[in-house]
């Protein structure tokens, strides 16, 4: 049977490598394209279809879903871009127009987006805004911003109203959002502005300061207004009476073009304005955070309390939505791993073949690693937009490393005498490539298709920052929510997709890699010690 | 059939030919010999294209070497190194057919001719399923002088063909090889730095040192009367083996 299979092999072995390769890359092209369905195009007739984006904490993740509620009863086909990443990836997808309205902060709008520019008054926001072919809601009602918290019943015992009142006691133990202990907006003003004594500040993470006031390691603390927590552990929030925060209302900003193309959607949305106070919206967080209603319940009651509209909440089931994530994790995987497969061991045998260029392919693969993945994906975005395609190539360019160094490495690896014996025995260059050398690189050449699709695995979840779904999504939604059960949903079938991968990569070697490279060289000695050529061996 | 003409080379300041002219006889055994450096590997590489001349000129059949014509002629010589070279991802059936095949021999040429070298080497047709790595070294090198002989080639370059071997294999492998050339009637151009083996093999002795031939000649003349006093010190330090062989083999 041995034998069979290696008279079989010796027929087909020439285009048998490279015939294997390319049905992998096929296969995985295919199962890419397959899983990446494009969205489908508006007809003129219908209503305009509208898209909406939201940052990834759980206020804005409300805010979204209440706008897509408010744009589908306006009779509007809506989707819900959540969770992208921060404010530069929304502005710039708004500015795009992949998202045509999300919330934000006047604050962040005036210091951080259009930091520079004389914002000082409405109307010079609002034609800075129009210039950039954007408009802003007015408030919606509330505001997000910094605020000093104490206890309720310390700040009943020591008679604390106003942030002064901190004056006259030194030996209250303050603690921090390491974030706002640095910041020159933070701490520091704060502390010259009150002429605040006390020298007990330390800094932590945000979510622990909570723990630390409920434990009572802390006696005040800085909060954002409508954290869900500040209810639940019973805070005392001290008015700024010296006026030092500044001023983070909530409001909508969309693109001009929208109100022409959509203005009853505009003006749907528009009725959120006022609407929200900061309990309602620290409520709103609560039932999210600490009771787990979803964001679209809690949306969903929002606009039939506050606003009279009665919408319809759809869920969608488990399994579906695993097979959603599923084909959109190997939409990401399929194509980028095909093209990176495809482009990156030309690219390797290339280095291999020309050692100067073969400094700079392996130099610049090696230097794109080196960027964070969120950094090339937000680098990405003004060219290539949000979602699937900057992901897909941020994949591919990861992927390339791993791939091409390990079809150098292999060809680098092929001994000098096997080389020279191809080339006198008169193959062509080509022939020498194609018969020889890459065969004989193959193992280290698929050791290398694989790393790159472990990895590939791994980072594709980080895409869900930038809007392409997949297994990051309810990652992303657990780390928010604190929810282990949810991180899981997404992590789990993420490691096994990985081990899946590898697996058929294993299965592909006994087809790629050559059958005479995976003896075992014990055979070759026992030869050795049998110098009788006659006999016949079983 | 294969000339050499006024051959320099070094590699990277070090000289491994110096003004080297040598002409390889047809049908005849010619076997480079000399300490390790002398430059006869180089010799035997640019015969086989492997590196150029910095200066001088190889003459095969009739034709200057040169990138131009390097295939055809490669196509025409035989090559073979120690531990066979066999390419370990093929099976030796496909290591001895693969440029028939490249040539589109039709199957039953390549089959025919693959059972007569099998037969001529000695090899059982049962292992011509198997990969170099199931061989030993001695049917490893039988595989490579297969693959060599497979075109039916003018010029055969064997590169310390059998250095690899131990002694016992070694010694049977040389008189079968012995054997196969004069039947055969090929050119042949050896490299070997045991002067038994030169003596055992050659019809021609090319003694070299330094880069310069020193003396080229029959085995007897050699070995009878030195060109120059480094010829009997290399002769004198091999002298017993060399005796030996002699008796034995003839």
């Amino acid at each position: 049977m041995r034998r069979g299979a290696s008279m079989r092999a010796s027929s087909r072995r020439l285009p048998a490598t490279g015939l294997a390769l390319a049905t992998v890359v096929a296969l995985l092209l295919a199962v890419g394209f397959a899983a990446w369905s494009p969205e489908p195009s508006a007809e003129e007739s219908t209503p305009r279809p509208v898209t909406i984006g939201s940052k990834k904490f759980t206020e804005s993740v409300i805010l979204g879903e209440t706008l897509r509620l408010l744009a589908l009863d306006a009779g509007h086909p809506a989707r819900h871009r959540a969770e992208l990443g921060g404010t530069r990836i929304l502005w710039g997808a708004l500015l795009s127009g992949e998202i045509d309205i999300y919330p934000e902060y006047s604050g962040t709008l005036a210091r951080e987006i259009l930091a520079g520019e004389d914002v000082s008054s409405p109307e010079r926001l609002e034609a800075a805004l129009a210039a950039r072919g954007v408009r802003s809601s007015a408030s919606l009602g509330f505001e997000n911003t910094y605020a000093i918290a104490v206890p309720e019943a310390l700040a009943e015992q020591l008679g604390l109203e106003r942030i002064s009142d901190l004056r006259e006691h030194p030996d209250l133990r303050l603690g921090f959002s390491s974030e706002f202990l640095e910041r020159a907006d933070g701490w520091p003003g704060l502390q010259q502005r009150y002429r605040l004594p006390q020298t007990r500040v330390q800094g932590l993470d945000h979510d622990l300061v909570y723990r630390g006031i409920a434990a009572g390691h802390l006696d005040v603390t800085v909060i954002y207004t409508t954290d869900a927590e500040i209810a639940r552990y019973g805070l005392r929030m001290l008015d700024d009476d010296l006026g030092y925060f500044e001023d983070y209302q909530a409001i909508l900003l969309y693109r001009a073009e929208l109100a022409e193309a959509a203005p009853d959607a505009v003006a749907a949305f528009r009725r959120l304005e006022g609407a929200i106070d900061a309990p309602a919206m620290a409520g709103m967080n609560g039932a999210v955070k600490l009771e787990g209603d979803s964001e679209q319940a809690v949306a969903a009651r929002l606009l039939s309390e506050g606003l009279g509209l009665e919408v319809t909440v759809s869920g969608q089931g488990f399994w579906s939505q695993l097979g959603q994530r599923t084909l959109e994790h190997l939409g990401l995987v399929g194509v980028s791993l095909g093209a990176a497969i495809l482009f990156a061991v030309p690219l390797g045998v290339l280095a291999a073949q020309q050692a100067r260029l073969g400094h700079l392919i392996l130099g610049i693969t090696g230097m794109i690693q080196t960027i964070p993945s969120l950094a090339l994906f937000v680098f990405l975005i003004p060219w290539l937009g949000i979602g699937w395609l900057p992901t897909v190539v941020a994949l591919f360019l990861y992927s390339l490393l791993p791939i091409v160094r390990n079809t150098h490495a292999g060809l680098m690896d092929i001994p000098v005498p096997i080389r020279e014996s191809a080339d006198v025995l008169g193959l062509t260059r080509g022939a020498r490539l194609l018969l020889i050398e890459l065969p004989l690189a193959a193992n280290t050449i698929l050791a290398g298709i694989k790393t790159s699709a472990v990895l590939n695995v791994g980072t594709a979840t980080v895409a869900a920052l930038i809007g392409a779904g997949g297994y990051g999504q309810p990652i992303l939604t657990g780390i928010r929510l604190d929810d282990t059960a949810l991180i899981m949903q997404g992590a789990v079938p993420a490691a096994l997709l990985a081990l899946g991968l590898q697996g058929l990569f294993e299965f592909a070697e006994r087809w790629v890699v050559p059958r005479g490279l995976r003896l075992k060289p014990t055979d070759g000695v026992r030869a050795d010690a049998d110098p009788d050529l006659e006999r016949p061996r079983p | 059939m294969l000339r050499f003409e006024g051959i320099f080379k070094d590699y990277g300041g070090t000289p491994a030919l110096v003004g080297v002219d040598l002409d390889v006889p047809e049908a005849q055994t010619t076997v480079l010999i000399g300490p390790s450096g002398c430059g006869k590997s180089t010799l035997l590489r640019l015969a086989a294209g492997l590196i150029r001349p910095d200066r001088g000129q190889v003459w095969f059949e009739g034709a200057r070497l040169e990138t131009a014509s390097l295939r055809p002629a490669r196509l025409r010589m035989g090559y073979m190194i120690q531990d066979g070279g066999l390419f370990p991802h093929l099976s030796v059936r496909d290591n001895v057919t693969l440029m028939a095949r490249r040539l589109d021999w039709p199957r039953q040429r390549r089959e025919q001719r693959l059972a007569e070298l099998a037969d001529l080497v000695q090899l059982p047709p049962a292992m011509l399923a198997r990969y170099p790595i199931e061989l030993s070294g001695g049917q490893r090198q039988r595989v490579a002088l297969m693959r060599a002989l497979m075109l039916d080639p003018d010029l055969l370059l064997l590169d310390e063909p059998l250095g690899a071997l131990d002694p016992m294999i070694r010694f049977e492998l040389q008189r079968e090889l012995k054997g196969i050339f004069a039947r055969l009637g090929k050119t042949v151009l050896m490299v070997t730095h045991d002067l038994a083996e030169a003596v055992f093999f050659g019809h021609r002795i090319v003694l070299l040192r330094a880069g310069h031939i020193v003396q080229q000649a029959e085995p007897r003349v050699l070995l009878d009367s030195p060109a120059e006093p480094f010829v009997a010190q290399f002769v004198a330090a091999q002298r017993e083996p060399q005796r030996v062989l002699l008796g034995a083999g003839g």
